[in-house]
């Protein structure tokens, strides 16, 4: 019975979302204030509705309901608690739900946090995630409903996929969706701000916290998954270019640009338009990634299931939203008018370069990634773009993306004096150029090009944000005047942005150091046997087998000693999960900052021997460091005192502006 | 009208591509109806990957029901694809051969000793010419080859338990009970 209510649940949602959808659009068209302070209401039984139904799942896992095909299939009763939670997003239908549910979250979180903006905009936003909602709902309620029964009911489930079993990846899936979600948000108000007819620097000022939290979550979940996959997958790898990665990665590099060219739209009222189709750009590339994913036309180590059907709904939702969006684009989009001029030097073009490299940069990977279905589309054959095409590719770009981070803060708006940006960074320049000569030469390492390369673009930012902080300090006279500063308006921005930028020089040195300078070792080891590696000495000391909650391992141990002094013991360990029979490794690592020790099990030799895989990956932790300082710095520029004065203050001058811009809209 | 023009170029660029999306609907990237299925395999005589002074070459495998199986350390679903090859390869139902792909030989026989070794035995195609007159798109792909030395099926991508339980021992069982 429960499931049902489940499922009726879901479908009093969709007709929420229907409701929130039409009226209070059309209300805000025809000025009609009781449709449009439906929004509010309508949006708060939408979530209402969509929770119990998800509430529902959950507690079919908890209590081992097999009668529900879903839970069938990847529940059972041995599976701990923690992973019969995560198992509701664990495959296709329950992860639809979740996606549902965080979408809901978000229209009541635009409805909760907008009192200061005009009723008119808020019905917009919140109708245009009504839509996106409706296409979730239905795909769910149509091609996947997770609430389907199957009979006979089997007396045992068939077992989250082992893969998922674990912490990183329980947590991984709804960082993501919190981010791709997240950024239909930024979606909404720039498709609000379309059928407004007009994108002024209030809209680009309403739509920049929304759109800075979701790119925050987007990058812890990024974060999170490439860690996974490196002490998971049991080969030390931490990204893959799957079609899978790349399509949470597509999305965060056009966000990452929509967050830069919104603090120009703010601030100088520049970019209107390139800002626009970036919102539209980022969620429409989460939305791909949704039918890549699921639609089975690409291969990848993750996908779901693959359905034609599925593939096809999703599709048609693709072409309504993304088409009807693009097409509203190119309706409004020319009489926007352009914002305030700027030199050929300016803060504005080298945003602006920015943010072309990072078009560039997802076009290439989209590229990348579609490849094989476009050759075979053609009739070319199959193909498959592998790691180095990728490689390539960010190695040609990426430098040139740090040169112009490093420049972009000192830059003044409008107009940059060459000569006088030049003085100021002379001494970056000179210090990252020969921290990066010194590491490419032979001197107290053998030589290494690429090194050498990350280390002066290393430097090159790192001395770029402190010479930046040096002139805020003259410029508020000091420690005491920084400290009086730290509240104030914009200064959370600042720190932000110095903040997400030192995470990307981290990040740079954890890529280039783990790729050039590990050292990795397959070797064959008796008990009692040592090894040296990197400086290490490991002392193999055997392998029992032990029983876990719902799967046998066989399990090693590894004395970790160096100079004769004790660092860690290690435990690899090579899992049988006892229904779905599939091999697993988990890796011994131990971890540090300047380094990790990873090792994992391979075979069983005989004798007691086995076959071990011995890694030393230096630095390798400074990616994942990189990706929380970047998530960090956004989630400081997202506090920033300006958005919460600018709801609480809600100058009466700007929403009169704002009204009657949304009512000038809505009569044109 | 060219100030109008400009902007609908996103527009543009998306129905491309959303034609390429409905047409990859109907296409299946995991299979493809090799030309060389229902004919007999093509010839070759490669170095083999652990004894350099022995070859390998299709007469070796003609006369049993065998599978032939292209990889390299390259390709991570090789690896993925690993564990169920050594799996297959315990239960003795059916002689693996390998083709090692485009590889270099220490690091391929590096990865035998640290994985295990599911195969009876593996030619070396460093240059992939053989891979390309097996119709090789990219690692892994594996074959179905049965007593009279023709190709029975042609499997894109890494075999999992799924995929052998479901097509490819059937298969196997099927033409080792004809003669």
């Amino acid at each position: 019975m429960t499931p049902e209510l489940g499922n009726f649940a879901l479908i009093l949602g969709l007709c929420m979302s229907l409701v929130l959808a039409t009226l209070p659009l059309i209300g805000s068209i025809n000025n009609t204030p009781g449709w449009v302070a439906l929004a509010k209401p309508v949006a708060w039984g939408q979530f209402f509705f969509i929770a119990i139904s998800f509430a529902v799942l959950v507690s079919a896992f908890l209590s081992n309901d097999f009668s529900v095909l879903y839970v069938a299939r990847n529940g059972n009763t041995q599976l701990p608690l923690i992973y019969k939670v995560s198992a509701v997003w664990g495959a296709h239908e329950g992860s639809l739900l979740l996606w549902a549910l965080i979408l809901s979250g978000w229209t009541v979180a635009v409805a909760l946090f907008s009192r200061a903006l005009p009723p008119e905009i808020v019905a917009r936003v919140l109708a245009v995630m009504g839509m996106v909602s409706i296409g979730f709902l239905s795909f769910m309620l149509f091609t996947s409903n997770p609430f389907d029964r199957t009979f006979p009911v089997p007396l045992e489930g068939g077992d989250l996929n082992p893969l998922l079993q674990d912490f990183g990846l329980a947590v991984h899936p709804p960082m993501l969706y919190m981010g791709y979600v997240g950024l239909s948000v930024a979606f909404s108000f720039a498709i609000a701000a379309l059928i407004g007819g007009k994108l002024d620097a209030a809209w680009a000022r309403w739509s920049r916290p929304w759109t800075m939290i979701a790119w925050v979550f987007l990058t812890i979940g990024i974060t999170l998954g490439s860690w996974w996959a490196y002490y998971e997958l049991g080969w030390g790898g931490w990204w893959f270019w799957d079609p899978v990665e790349n399509a949470s990665f597509m999305p965060w590099l056009a966000a990452t640009a929509l967050v830069h060219s919104l603090a120009v739209t703010e601030k100088r009222g520049a970019f209107k338009r390139w800002t626009v189709l970036l919102a539209l750009l980022a969620f429409s590339l989460s939305l791909l990634g949704t039918f890549l994913v699921r639609s089975g036309v690409l291969t990848s180590v993750h996908s779901f299931a693959a359905d034609p059907a599925r593939g096809l709904f999703i599709l048609v939702f693709l072409v309504i939203v993304i088409g009807g969006s693009l097409t509203l684009y190119a309706w409004r989009a020319p009489n926007v008018s352009s914002g305030g001029g700027f030199d050929l030097l300016s803060r504005e073009t080298l945003l602006l370069g920015n943010n072309l490299l990072l078009v560039v940069i997802t076009a290439f990977i989209l590229l990348g990634t579609l490849a094989p279905l476009i050759y075979d589309a053609m009739g070319w054959g199959k193909i498959s773009v592998g790691f180095p095409w990728f490689t390539t590719m960010f190695v040609i770009f990426t430098p040139f993306l740090v040169i112009i981070m490093g420049l972009g803060p000192l830059a003044r708006w409008k107009k940059q004096d060459p000569g006088d940006l030049a003085r100021q960074l002379r001494i970056a320049l000179l210090l990252s150029v020969a921290a990066g000569v010194l590491m490419a030469l032979p001197v107290f390492h053998e030589g290494n090009v690429w090194a050498g390369l990350a280390v002066l673009l290393s430097v090159w930012l790192l001395s770029s944000v402190l010479l930046s902080l040096r002139l805020r300090w003259r410029y508020r006279k000091g420690l005491a005047g920084i400290l009086r500063d730290l509240g104030s308006r914009g200064s959370g921005s600042y720190y932000g942005m110095v903040t997400a930028h030192l995470g990307v020089a981290f990040f740079i040195i954890g890529v280039t150091f783990v790729t050039q300078f590990d050292v990795e070792q397959d070797i064959r080891m008796s008990p009692g046997q040592t090894v040296e590696l990197g400086g290490y000495s490991f002392r193999f000391d055997g392998v029992k087998v032990v029983q876990g909650p719902n799967y046998r391992a066989d399990r090693g141990t590894i004395h970790l000693s160096r100079d004769g002094a004790d660092v860690a013991v290690l435990h690899p360990e090579k899992r049988t999960y006892l229904v779905q029979t599939k091999p697993m490794t988990e890796a011994g690592i131990d971890p540090g900052f300047m380094r990790d020790i990873y090792v994992s099990l391979g075979e069983s030799l005989g004798g007691g021997d086995w076959s071990l895989r011995l890694y030393y990956k230096p630095f390798v932790r400074w990616i994942w460091l990189g990706g929380i300082l970047i998530a960090l710095g956004g989630l400081l520029a997202a506090s920033d005192k300006r958005y919460r004065m600018a709801t609480v203050r809600s100058t009466a001058p700007a929403r009169a502006a704002s009204k009657r811009l949304a009512t000038e809209g809505g009569s044109r | 009208m060219t100030r109008y023009l400009r902007y609908l170029v996103p527009l543009a660029i998306f129905i491309v591509l959303a034609a390429f999306l409905y047409r990859g609907l109907s296409l299946d990237p995991k299979r493809v109806p090799s030309p060389l299925v229902g004919k007999p395999m093509p010839e070759f005589s490669l170095p083999r990957l652990k004894d350099p002074a022995a070859t390998l070459s299709d007469t070796d495998i003609k006369g049993k029901v065998a599978l032939l199986n292209i990889w390299a350390t390259w390709c991570v679903s090789c690896r993925a694809e690993h564990e169920v090859l050594v799996m297959l390869a315990r239960t003795g139902k059916v002689d693996i051969y390998g083709l090692n792909y485009k590889d270099e030989r220490a690091k391929a026989q590096q990865w035998l000793a640290q994985l295990g070794d599911p195969y009876v035995a593996n030619a070396f195609d460093a240059d992939g010419r053989t891979g390309i007159d097996w119709g090789v798109y990219g690692a892994p792909e594996t074959f179905v080859i049965d007593r009279q030395g023709i190709i029975r099926h042609k499997h894109i991508g890494p075999l999992t338990v799924d995929s052998l339980n479901n097509e490819i021992l059937p298969l196997i069982a099927e033409l080792q009970s004809t003669p």
